[in-house]
């Protein structure tokens, strides 16, 4: 017994004394270190990885038909792929769909080198997800969307009802304040998936369903009889869905920011995916400046993009208008108007700083 | 003689250099492997710590006293989004999860038990229903089975809650929940309580005595004789005593759904039915296995003595079995008790949906899975205690 017990003490010396020794030596900064921008990663890679939402027809998800991803932040990850590469192929861009979970995690991990995720700005998920917000594609709010045949008109006439939303969302945390402070009284049933919040309202589990508006309008025009469906009037909540990067890398910020900026000022010029060889042989200097046309123009070599790169977005994808239209605008099952996201010109909130 | 004496002869003898001594060797590999881990750990934590301080991401467990944030609906009343904190909630979605946990386990245990025991039946129809059910259940993803159910459920029951089931009491059944009448106890309770614990305790006393005396005379125990009534009449004592201990609060139907009263949401109900079906195949087959490993000798002897079918499964096969199936059956406990996370694929608001909720909207991902892992650690370790010592007392005693 005495034997064991001296044989344990020399063990646990020896074992202390190795470690002892081992712990200085060891590498105190991660194998995981941060080398330089995610900018030279994606250029070296040759493909960017663009993280999605997969389920919200019209913002971002799979056509089961054409079997290609289609929506309004698929284009922009499209237009980004342009700007750094010259063109978009199959190969060079990764569509990573997450849920609303997963969203944030997938880029602190890297495994997307940004999020065009309908994804709200607010102050607690900048300063303290590690993580930068780039410059707002769409502006949204939140709505109620009930089934017709309950009769409610607004807000106030939902007392006692069952309220489906996303699990982990600031749409959850919206409408909890919104009853709560009109005294209502409610069940808030959360969902992990988009596809199963949507079941549960179609199949009578709630009588209402909350997101940004935006949302619902592509949700009810996919329900089977969209005349059944209708979308309170009241907006619980400002919804700044933009652009998701990983903080501090302010070379990768100026791509992702100057991208967008660059579909906003194309709309603004005029200069569409139809008509921009017209454009390139401008006297306008500004539109040339822009298009990085000429000599004494820099353009995207100011952010290590080829110095053409609004040339290469805009063939790929068009302007922000364009870009709206196709995938929201009227002629689209989800029936949207410009609202705030017009012009600053027409009376919106788009607005790009001078290419200057 | 002088050969003799050379084999004990020292200096023929080096003792073993310790580069060869198995002892040395042993405890030098036992160093190395175990420096090996903690350095292995040590270099894996460091680097998930830098990693997220560099990310501005450092572990901060202060989150859990910040406010929810959100409504828990399932389950309880005493929760203020706007001012609970993280941690209120994560004991709000812990009590969910033990509620599906606890229900779970009985209802996996009884239907377990009784499908295992049919599937030896000599009824054909009995055997091959029990068969059919295990290999479906024990086949097939318990998420598959989950969904299946959940929105098998939804489709079947009425829509509209004016058209749900009514049972008798006041029970109604749609596709929202199961809304039954609240039971609350009123202020004279306690009296009616003290008088159950009262005929309990006296029924016990009655019950082991009579036991005492068929042991000395050998005479029928009949204990449920006299427990029974001893039970009953203090139980009766303490209503009238107390005027009616009990207010029932019906279920009303309002404008979107059924107010008053008590409900299991659809979710709940879904969730633990799945868990109750899909453990059940496990165990029935773990409660056949230990009824097998009986040696037939014994029910054969059992009934040359007299016992009835019953009394033979009862008295002599499950007692012995039941030293074959206690540890496998615990291993299906830990099953159900981390299986009922995946609650929140059917919107099930438990312990894991609430810390997913805290963890994205806070960022804080690594505290909020150290707590959610020390939870689920907590719990298992006490399932797998109770088993434990279930086990050590059904032990074989040797004298």
């Amino acid at each position: 017994m005495f034997e064991h017990a001296r044989r344990a003490i020399y063990l646990g010396l020896a074992l202390a004394l190795l470690v002892a020794l081992t712990l200085p030596f060891l590498p105190s900064s991660p194998a995981l270190a941060q080398g330089g921008s995610i900018l030279d990663d994606v250029l070296q890679r040759g493909v960017l990885n663009c993280g999605v939402n997969g389920q919200v027809p019209g913002f971002g998800y799979l056509n089961p038909d054409t079997g290609q991803w289609e929506g309004f932040d698929v284009d922009f990850c499209r237009a980004l792929a342009a700007a750094l590469f010259g063109e978009v192929t199959d190969s060079n861009i990764n569509f990573i769909p997450t849920t609303t979970q997963e969203r944030f995690t997938v880029l602190q991990t890297r495994q997307a080198d940004v999020l065009f995720r309908n994804t709200t700005w607010t102050i607690s998920r900048d300063g303290e997800l590690g993580l930068d917000f780039g410059p707002t594609t769409y502006y949204d709010g939140q709505g109620l969307m009930v089934r017709a045949d309950l009769g409610a008109s607004s807000i106030e006439d939902l007392d006692g009802a069952s309220i489906c939303s996303l699990t982990g969302t600031t749409t959850e945390l919206n409408v909890t304040e919104a009853m709560e402070s009109r005294g209502l009284a409610y069940e808030l049933v959360p969902f992990e998936q988009s596809s199963e919040t949507i079941s549960a309202f179609e199949e009578g589990r709630c009588d209402v369903l909350t997101s940004d508006q935006s949302q619902l309008a592509g949700l009810r025009s996919q329900a089977a009889d969209p005349g059944s469906i209708v979308i309170l009037p009241e907006v619980i909540s400002k919804e700044p869905l933009g652009p998701v990067y990983l903080a501090n890398d302010s070379a990768w910020g100026d791509v992702v920011n100057w991208t967008v900026f660059a579909l906003i000022q194309a709309e603004e010029f005029g200069i569409t995916s139809q008509n921009i060889d017209e454009f390139l042989t401008s006297d306008n200097p500004e539109i040339l400046r822009f298009l990085g046309q000429g000599a004494d123009t820099p353009s995207g070599s100011l952010i290590g993009l080829d110095n053409d790169f609004v040339v290469n977005v805009i063939r790929a994808v068009g302007n922000y208008g364009e870009i709206f239209e196709r995938n929201l605008g009227p002629d689209t099952p989800l029936g949207l108007q410009r609202g705030l996201n017009r012009l600053w010109k027409d009376g919106g909130l788009l607005y790009a700083p001078p290419w200057r | 003689m002088s050969d003799r004496a050379s084999t004990f002869d020292r200096s023929a003898h080096q003792p073993v250099p310790f580069w060869r001594d198995i002892r040395v060797l042993q405890a030098v590999a036992q160093v190395v492997f175990l420096v090996a881990v903690v350095v292995f750990g040590y270099v894996l934590i460091n680097n998930l710590v830098t990693g997220l301080r560099e990310s501005q991401l450092a572990i901060n467990f202060n989150i859990l006293t910040r406010p929810f944030g959100t409504r828990i609906s399932e389950g309880q009343m005493d929760f203020n989004p706007g001012s609970s904190s993280n941690l209120q909630a994560l004991m709000v979605g812990l009590r969910n999860t033990l509620r599906v946990v606890t229900v779970g386990l009985v209802g996996a245990t009884v239907l377990g038990v009784f499908i295992g025991i049919a599937r030896l039946s000599p009824n054909f129809l009995l055997r091959t229903v029990s068969i059919s059910y295990i290999e479906l259940f024990r086949n097939t993803p318990l998420l598959v089975q989950l969904y299946f159910i959940y929105r098998g459920m939804r489709l079947a029951l009425p829509e509209n809650l004016a058209d749900s089931y009514r049972l008798p009491g006041s029970i109604y059944i749609n596709r929202r929940a199961i809304n039954f009448p609240l039971i609350a106890g009123t202020e004279s309770a306690p009296v009616f309580y003290a008088a159950v614990v009262v005929g309990l305790t006296v029924g016990a006393a009655l019950w082991i005595w009579r036991l005492r005396v068929q042991d000395r005379t050998g005479q029928p125990a009949n204990t449920l004789y006299w427990f029974l009534p001893a039970f009953l009449g203090f139980s009766a004592l303490g209503w009238i005593v107390s005027g009616g201990p009990f207010s029932i609060e019906y279920p009303e139907l309002g404008n979107f759904n059924f107010s008053g009263g008590d409900r299991l949401s659809a979710e709940y109900t879904a969730l633990t039915l799945g868990l109750i079906l899909y453990t059940a195949a496990f165990i029935a087959d773990i409660v056949r296995a230990g009824i097998q490993s009986v040696p037939y000798g014994q029910v054969e002897a059992a009934r040359a003595q007299g016992f009835s079918g019953g009394q033979t499964l009862r008295l002599i096969v499950l007692p012995q079995a039941l030293r074959l199936i206690i540890p496998p059956l615990g291993n299906q406990y830990l099953n159900l008790a981390k299986n009922s996370s995946l609650g929140i694929a059917i919107g099930f608001f438990d312990v894991y949906n609430v810390a997913n909720v805290i963890s994205n909207q806070t960022g804080q991902a690594v505290a909020v899975f150290v707590v959610m892992m020390g939870i689920y650690l907590g719990m298992s370790l006490t399932i797998s205690a109770v088993m434990n010592a279930l086990n050590y007392s059904m032990r074989l005693r040797s004298r």
